[in-house]
Parts: C-alpha cells; sequence; structure tokens
C-alpha cells in the first residue's frame, strides 16, 4: 500500500518474475493539430504503463484526460504522436483482431442484425471459417447469460443486456486481450455493479488481459489488478494503485472496508485533477 | 375519425363539383362526377388501358433502374472520400432544384417522340435523389460500427457491404421512393407534351377530342395507379427498414 503511494515508477512496472509482460506503453503521447494551431490539444502526454498477461488494468481520470485516446491507441485504432506500444513484444500499428477485442460504450452492435448475427459478423470479420461459427455464438452467448435472446434485435434489448451481447461478440473472438471503453458508463449503477460482479467471475475464469476505462472509482478499485489515476488534460499517468485481491470478486469484497479503503484513496488522487477540468470548462468558480 | 373527416372532404368536394356542372359550367369543359364515374366503370370494364399502362410502366421501371443504379454507384463512389463529398454534394444538390423538364425537348430530340425520351427524362429526375440521398446516408454512419468493425479486422470490402450499406440503407431507401414516384411524374408529364403513347399520351388526345369525361376517367385511373405504386414502395421501405430502430 505505502509503495502505492511512492510517486516513482515502480508500480509501472510489473512486479518481477510473476507475470509475463503483455501489453507495454512506452513514453505514449498523442497530439490532435498542428504546433500553434490554438485548437491544438495535447489529449495524452509521455505514459507508460506496463500490463501483464492475465492482469486487469483501470485506467481512470477526469474528463478528457486522455484514457480512451490511450486505449484507442493499444487497440491500433489510432497511431501515436509519440513513443510506442507494444503487444507481446510486437509494435501495434494497426488493429490486431487476432489478438485484441473491443467492448465499446454503447451503440457498437449492428442494429440491422439479431445478437446471435452479430457475433458472427464479428468472427466473419476477423477470419473465423464459417463452419465454426455458429457453435462458437452459441457458447459465447451462454457464458454471457443471453442464450435465449439470439434472435433479438439490439433495440429489443435493455442497455445491460446490450453490453453483455457485445461482450459475447469480443468473446467469440477468443482474443487474449480485451480492451473496454466504459462499457457500463450508460447503465443505472445497480445494473453497472451487478455487470461488473459477474464480469470478474467471467474474467477470473477466461484468464484474459484487460485494459478498462472507466469514471467509476468503485468499479476501477472492485475489478482491477491496478488502476492507473490521470492526470487532468494534458493526460499523464498520475499514480498507479495496486489491488491486492485475488478474482473472482464477489459482493463480500463490495462492501469491504479494503476497497472502501482503495476508493478513497483513489478520491482523493483525483480530486485536484477533477476541479482543474471543471475550471477549464467554466464549471467550478 | 379523422378517417371519417377525410371521406366527408371528398364528399363535399363532389358535391361542390355536381353543383358547379348545375349552374353555367359547360359539361365539355367540366363533365358531372356521375358521368366520370359511369366512364371510370366502362374503362375498368374494356380494359384498354393496357397498352399505354404498359407503355408507362415500362418506361418507369427502365428509368428507375437506370436511376437507382447509376445514382447509388456514382453516390457510393463520392461518399469515399469527405473531399469528393464536399465537392459533388451541393453540385448535385444545385442541379437537383434546376426544372429538369426543361431538358425535354432536347431529349426528344435527342431519342425521339417514343418511350427514350421518357426513360430519360424520368431517370434524370429520378438520379438526384438517389445519389443525393446515397451520400447523405454513407457519410451519416455512426462512426461507433465503423471502429467496431475495424477493431474485429473487417476488410474494405466487408465494411462497405457488411457496415456501410446497411447503416445507410434506410436513408437509400427512402432516396429509392422519392426518385420512384417523381419519376413517374416525370413519365407522365413528358407523355403529355410529346409521345406516341403512354397513360399521359392518352389524357391528352383525349382532351384535344373534348371527351373531357373519359379524360377525368383516365386521370382518376392515373391517380389510382400513382396510389398503388406508393403503397407498393411503402411497403418495400418498411420490409427493409425491418430491425432498424
Amino acid at each position: 500500500m505505502l509503495d502505492a503511494r511512492d510517486a516513482d515508477a515502480s508500480h509501472r512496472k510489473i512486479p518481477a518474475g510473476r507475470w509475463a509482460l503483455m501489453i507495454q506503453v512506452d513514453g505514449v503521447g498523442q497530439v490532435y493539430g498542428e504546433e500553434g494551431d490554438p485548437r491544438r490539444i495535447v489529449a495524452l502526454e509521455n505514459a507508460s504503463l506496463e500490463v501483464a498477461r492475465g492482469e486487469l488494468v483501470c485506467l481512470i481520470g477526469p474528463s478528457g484526460c486522455g484514457k480512451s485516446t490511450l486505449l484507442h491507441l493499444i487497440g491500433g485504432l489510432a497511431a501515436p504522436s509519440s513513443g510506442e506500444i507494444r503487444i507481446d513484444g510486437e509494435r501495434v500499428q494497426r488493429p490486431l483482431p487476432q489478438k485484441i477485442a473491443y467492448v465499446f460504450q454503447e451503440n457498437a452492435l449492428f442494429p440491422w442484425r439479431t445478437v446471435l448475427e452479430n457475433v458472427k459478423l464479428g468472427m466473419e470479420f476477423q477470419g473465423v471459417p464459417k463452419a465454426e461459427h455458429e457453435n462458437r455464438a452459441r457458447e459465447s452467448l451462454d457464458a454471457v447469460g443471453l442464450s435465449e435472446f439470439a434472435g433479438h434485435y439490439p433495440r429489443q434489448l435493455s442497455g445491460g443486456m446490450k453490453q453483455r451481447a457485445q461482450l459475447a461478440r469480443a468473446f467469440a473472438l477468443r482474443t487474449e486481450i480485451l480492451l473496454m471503453d466504459e462499457p457500463f458508463a450508460a447503465l443505472d449503477e445497480q445494473t453497472r455493479l451487478l455487470l461488473g460482479e459477474d464480469l470478474s467471475v467471467l474474467l477470473a475464469r477466461t484468464g484474459k488481459t484487460i485494459v478498462f476505462v472507466t469514471h467509476s472509482l468503485v468499479e476501477a478499485v472492485f475489478l482491477a489488478d491496478r488502476v492507473a489515476a490521470f492526470t487532468a488534460r494534458p493526460g499523464r499517468i498520475k499514480q498507479i494503485i495496486a489491488v491486492e485481491e485475488g478474482h473472482p470478486r464477489s459482493r463480500i469484497f463490495m462492501t469491504s472496508s479494503k476497497l472502501a479503503g482503495l476508493r478513497n484513496e483513489l478520491y482523493e488522487l483525483l480530486h485536484d485533477e477533477i476541479y482543474k477540468t471543471m475550471n477549464e470548462a467554466g464549471i467550478a468558480r | 375519425m379523422k378517417r371519417l373527416v377525410q371521406i366527408g372532404f371528398v364528399v363535399l368536394l363532389a358535391l361542390l363539383w355536381q353543383l358547379a356542372t348545375l349552374g353555367h359550367v359547360s359539361p365539355l369543359l367540366l363533365p358531372p362526377p356521375a358521368a366520370v364515374g359511369r366512364e371510370f366503370l366502362v374503362l375498368l370494364q374494356t380494359a384498354n388501358f393496357w397498352p399505354d399502362l404498359r407503355v408507362t410502366l415500362f418506361e418507369l421501371i427502365a428509368a428507375f433502374l437506370i436511376a437507382a443504379f447509376t445514382g447509388s454507384a456514382i453516390g457510393s463512389a463520392v461518399s469515399r472520400s469527405s473531399y469528393a463529398v464536399r465537392v459533388f454534394d451541393p453540385l448535385f444538390a444545385g442541379m437537383y432544384s434546376i426544372p429538369a423538364i426543361l431538358l425535354f425537348p432536347l431529349y426528344v430530340l435527342f431519342f425521339g417522340l417514343g418511350p427514350g425520351s421518357k426513360i430519360a427524362m424520368g431517370a434524370t429526375i429520378a438520379f438526384f435523389p438517389v445519389v443525393l440521398n446515397t451520400i447523405t446516408g454513407l457519410s451519416q454512419v455512426d462512426r461507433a460500427y465503423v471502429a467496431a468493425a475495424r477493431s474485429m479486422g473487417a476488410s474494405p470490402i466487408q465494411m462497405f457491404w457488411s457496415v456501410m450499406l446497411p447503416a445507410a440503407f434506410p436513408v437509400i431507401l427512402a432516396g429509392l421512393r422519392i426518385g420512384l414516384i417523381s419519376g413517374f411524374l416525370a413519365i407522365l408529364g413528358g407523355e403529355t407534351i410529346a409521345s406516341f403513347s403512354g397513360l399521359g399520351h392518352r389524357i391528352v388526345n383525349l382532351a384535344e377530342s373534348m371527351d373531357t369525361a373519359r379524360m377525368f376517367a383516365n386521370i382518376v385511373f392515373v391517380m389510382l395507379v400513382a396510389w398503388v405504386l406508393n403503397a407498393a414502395v411503402s411497403f418495400a421501405e418498411a420490409r427493409g427498414r425491418r430491425g432498424i430502430a
């Protein structure tokens, strides 16, 4: 706990010898607009982070701090202005559908296709042989508890079910890495907490490497092995906090004083940054 | 209730029409509704509209296919680059606002008095809503779908056929519907101006021979055809939207 407060970079590194390295973010920055342009935005500055195989890391910070940008960069959906990202030692330059699957905030299901067809289309894009589509799709829908809704269209599902469907689509791709961009942001708190519990169980079973962007302090502490807290824009990783707790996590951990303590610590860390962001937006005094 | 008011309105119009024919208006200019009704029944019984209906429908189908194919192909090509969209979208929109019927005399010179000039006219009019809606539909596709497909490894061809096109489909379909209906109007208009055959030609012929009761009966018939067309297209559109919120 004490070294978590340490300003030095020790927590950016994976604890030696414990896990194998999966994702390496090395001095990555992202700038939009040319030098001297008044609209130029430094979205992300010199971010470094290592994620071990099977680890779940949450990115948290004020709006516009570059946490989603970092996720896009890791996923190869955009190229960084500076620095380098490596997956399994290999530099990321484009999406890697064989290695990385995505769960987006919302509306990323294709509304003209049923849940089952959505899951199958993902596999078609990824290049899975057609003969395997049906079985793998059914399997992953089972895993998220949506088997009965395979024939429904996305608009016929609740927000929580839509996100389960997205998760099923991602699972069917059988990638080692899962990137989740505020997947539960649009849900009410109760649904979000329940989905969080389910997710913890599911993920403990699959052993995937996960980077998860969230706005929710509780969600971050509940799910993550480590939480990376970002500063206000220009976004930098301010500190990384380790959550020493095995998976799957249950509601016992949810209500524990350990979680509360870590959440408070995280809140202390983010408070000033959120305040800065609000000042810039002219919301606070 | 709404239905009732609508029917009442039509009945009222017919009554006014009947009243007008009782006065000093010559039945040559305005035949009484009853006479028109009689002629309409005769028209349906003898079914002598077939040759002209066939010509008009042939012209419409040909014009629509040309417009649908070229419009959606050009629209798809343009929407691939945002620069091309900025160049061509206002250009097509501007050309759409020119009354294209003015081209008809030229088309008669090019293609003659037969169906050719009507097909060209109908295709010209129907082209614009198709191309404009194709561009709009394809450039308004939600970026989330594109990002999701890209992250899963969609190839450019898969992106177009499995993501862009279905996402834009409702808007493109609306363009096709407007194209079909306005193409139909343009073809009828062309037939009334210069032609050998077709429903428009038939109506002009009857007017010129002062057979106004039969002319009105034919106009009612054309309205019926237009209504059937509209209903068919709306049905197709509703089917096409299935599954899309």
